[in-house]
């Protein structure tokens, strides 16, 4: 028995985790979610459900992804051995079709012939609007304006998917916003629409479905380490924004005591700067945001703030209740990655091993080689490669003074 | 006894039906409120909803995620919208109060200073969009310490096993959300809503009054046939936007618009 052993029985009868989580929403979606929570749970344990859904993870995505052991950056940086979970292989470029393709399927089972999400780099609009192209499912995507603007090539794909995009206007114009207008869309059209929701957030059952989804990275990641290191890894590292790509790896480790394990946000500018989306390594308040609560980065009177971060994908002022959980019984530890680091990895590992991550992966990676300089070369640390960095290159083009 | 009781205790015994402005507190700004709230009751208002401004107003219409952001914009906060509704109470004691917005704020103030401010403040019940009964069970203790009313919505979605949870948990009144949306979209099916109204009546005893939708005279006077309470937001707030920059104006303007609709609910 681990003395983690609980974690794995959460959420409660009500979607708690701890005092996180729950159902806060306005009364028309209460239905629709009870709905969802019934046909889910009744789908989860279903050989059936499971069967497609393995199916198609491994016939459509190209399950199972690497464990790619990045030798010659581990050498470079003279400490532990870095492993890459390589999610960025997967079918359009990002773990997000992991969980897109679960939630599709259930869409399907529900009988709800129009989709909506929410997307903040575009990657989980990409892979609803894939999933929905083949499925023939009708596909509205909102995504912030600043988003849109600065994510232009997933726009673009996305609507060659046949998808809808929606740029929002509102408040921040990034993430938080583009969730509120998918929102009021699905208090609207709830009776015909299902909500793929993109990450480990919102009310009750979101978070857990989407970690059962995503949770294939980490058991394969396990299996993987047995095989490939020979036992566990040292420890586990992946971004935040809302904690989908995280959950995913540290999930089916989270009874493994010898395994750390760290959550890196988006430190902005410095935390100390305010310019951050780091609600966790920031010690942001508890509140309730988007159906949960977690910790948000609010005034003092309880006003949400705007967030900065050089990726999308990581702009988001909350972060998903089973991580606020975690944090407040130490099991995660959840630190930050600043802009200038998170570029500096980005073109480190670009350059050195040929794979170009996302810039959301790119925090992780940024804390994966401090943390690799503090332990030794028979040591093993598994990062979680959430994405590809194509998405990311006229952002990182501008930095560097070129416009295409 | 609360306000709010005493209000619909009286308006039954005159074979009234409650007429319930909504507007965003500090909108155009905190020291305009007090006086357009005196101008609705001048105007046949029998109860005051009063908007506590949100960033992130999920279940509302770009009209009123517009005043949020105005008054936001002016430094609105909930400790604020208490000071309006304290200089709101020096001239009318009689008036009822529910604050209506979203968790967050109130999460981050504390609920039981959340609470007691508004016993202090003369607030007579709260309303909170974002908080179903289900997630009510600790602010319930500190409003029901406080003698506030805790107002739920039901939707034309809400099944008859929430509906008689709601019920039972609901004081002062129930707030039926007349179409599935956010505040300020299609109007009102008045009929669909008659049929509803009288399924809910086997849940509850407390007062039925019905929001989103109403937009004038014509579907105020209509829903009141049906109802025991007609709410009027984005109409007014409408109002309140397009005459932001001459505020001076803006109270008239409330007041007649809202005149029009008493006029025509005590006719019918
Ligand atoms: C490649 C990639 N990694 C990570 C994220 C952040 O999301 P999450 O924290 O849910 O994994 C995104 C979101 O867009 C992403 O595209």
């Amino acid at each position: 028995m681990s003395r983690y052993s609980d974690l794995t029985r959460l959420p409660d009868a009500r979607g708690r985790y701890g005092v996180h989580g729950g159902r806060f929403v306005s009364e028309t979606l209460s239905f629709a979610l009870e709905e969802l929570e019934r046909i889910y749970a009744g789908l989860k344990d279903d050989a059936e459900f499971q069967a497609a859904f393995d199916y198609d993870l491994s016939h459509y995505v190209g399950r199972p992804s690497p464990l790619y052991h990045a030798s010659r950056w581990s050498n470079e940086l003279g400490g532990a051995q870095i492993w890459l979970k390589r999610e960025d292989l997967n079918h359009t470029g990002a773990h997000k079709i992991n969980n897109t393709i679960g939630q599709a399927l259930l869409a399907k089972k529900s009988g709800k012939p129009r989709v909506i999400a929410e997307t903040g780099a575009g990657q989980h609009g990409v892979a609803t609007a894939t999933v929905c192209a083949r499925l023939g499912l009708k596909c509205e995507i909102y995504m912030g304006a600043e988003d849109v603007e600065r994510q232009k090539l997933n726009v673009y794909r996305m609507r060659l998917l046949g998808a809808e995009v929606h740029a929002v206007e509102s408040g921040s114009r990034t993430l938080k916003d583009a969730m509120n207008e998918a929102l009021r869309d699905w208090v609207t059209n709830v009776d015909d629409t299902f909500y793929i929701i993109g990450t480990v957030a919102g009310p009750h059952p979101y978070p857990a479905m989407v970690r059962d989804f995503t949770s294939v990275i980490g058991r394969e990641a396990r299996r993987q380490s047995l095989e490939q290191i020979g036992h566990l890894p040292d420890a586990l590292v992946a971004c935040v924004g809302g904690g989908s790509n995280a959950i995913g790896l540290f999930y089916p480790f989270i009874e493994d005591e010898g395994v750390a394990m760290y959550g890196v946000e988006a430190g902005g500018e410095g935390i100390e700067s305010g310019r951050h989306a780091a609600p966790l390594a920031g010690n942001a308040p508890r509140g309730v945001l988007h159906g949960n609560r977690t910790y948000i980065m609010s005034d003092e009177g309880g006003q949400v703030l705007d967030t900065h971060s050089i990726s999308a994908g990581l702009d988001y002022p909350g972060v998903g209740p089973e991580h606020a959980h975690w944090k407040d019984i130490g099991r995660v530890n959840y630190v930050v990655a600043n802009d200038d680091q998170v570029l500096e990895a980005f073109r480190e590992v670009t350059r050195i091993e040929g794979i170009m991550p996302a810039l959301e992966t790119a925090h992780a990676l940024a804390h994966a080689k401090v943390l690799a300089r503090e332990m030794t070369p028979d040591q093993h640390i598994v990062v979680n490669l959430s994405g590809r960095g194509d998405k990311d290159i006229l952002t990182v083009a501008r930095i560097d003074g070129i416009e295409f | 006894m609360n306000r709010i009781d005493q209000c619909f205790a009286r308006l039954r015994d005159e074979s009234r039906k409650a007429l319930i402005p909504y507007i965003t507190a500090g909108d155009p700004a905190p020291q305009y409120t007090a006086e357009f709230l005196h101008a609705l009751v001048e105007a046949g208002a029998d109860l005051l909803e009063v908007g506590v401004p949100f960033s992130d107003p999920m279940a509302d219409g770009p009209v009123i995620q517009k005043a949020c952001e105005r008054a936001l914009k002016q430094g609105t906060r909930l400790s604020h919208v208490f000071d309006i509704v304290r200089e709101f109470r020096q001239e009318d004691t009689r008036t009822p109060i529910v604050l209506m917005g979203y968790l967050n704020p109130i999460e981050r103030m504390g609920y039981d200073t959340f609470a007691r401010e508004c016993r202090a403040a003369g607030v007579d019940g709260v309303l909170i969009v974002d908080m179903p009964p289900e997630e009510a069970d600790e602010l319930s203790v500190h409003l029901n310490e406080h003698a506030l009313h805790a107002v739920y919505l039901i939707a034309p979605t809400t099944s008859d096993e929430r509906a008689a949870v709601i019920g039972r948990h609901g004081s002062g009144y129930l707030y039926y959300v007349s179409l599935k949306g956010v505040t300020g979209s299609a109007s009102i099916d008045v009929e669909a809503v008659s049929r509803q109204l009288a399924h809910l009546r086997q849940f509850s005893d407390l007062p039925l009054c019905v929001g989103f939708g109403i937009r004038d005279a014509q579907s105020a006077a209509a829903v009141a046939q049906v109802a025991d309470g007609v709410i009027v937001g984005s109409a007014l707030v409408g109002l309140i936007a397009d005459n932001a920059d001459t505020p001076d104006v803006i109270a008239t303007k409330l007041a007649g618009t809202l005149a029009g609709m008493r006029e025509a609910m005590d006719r019918t």
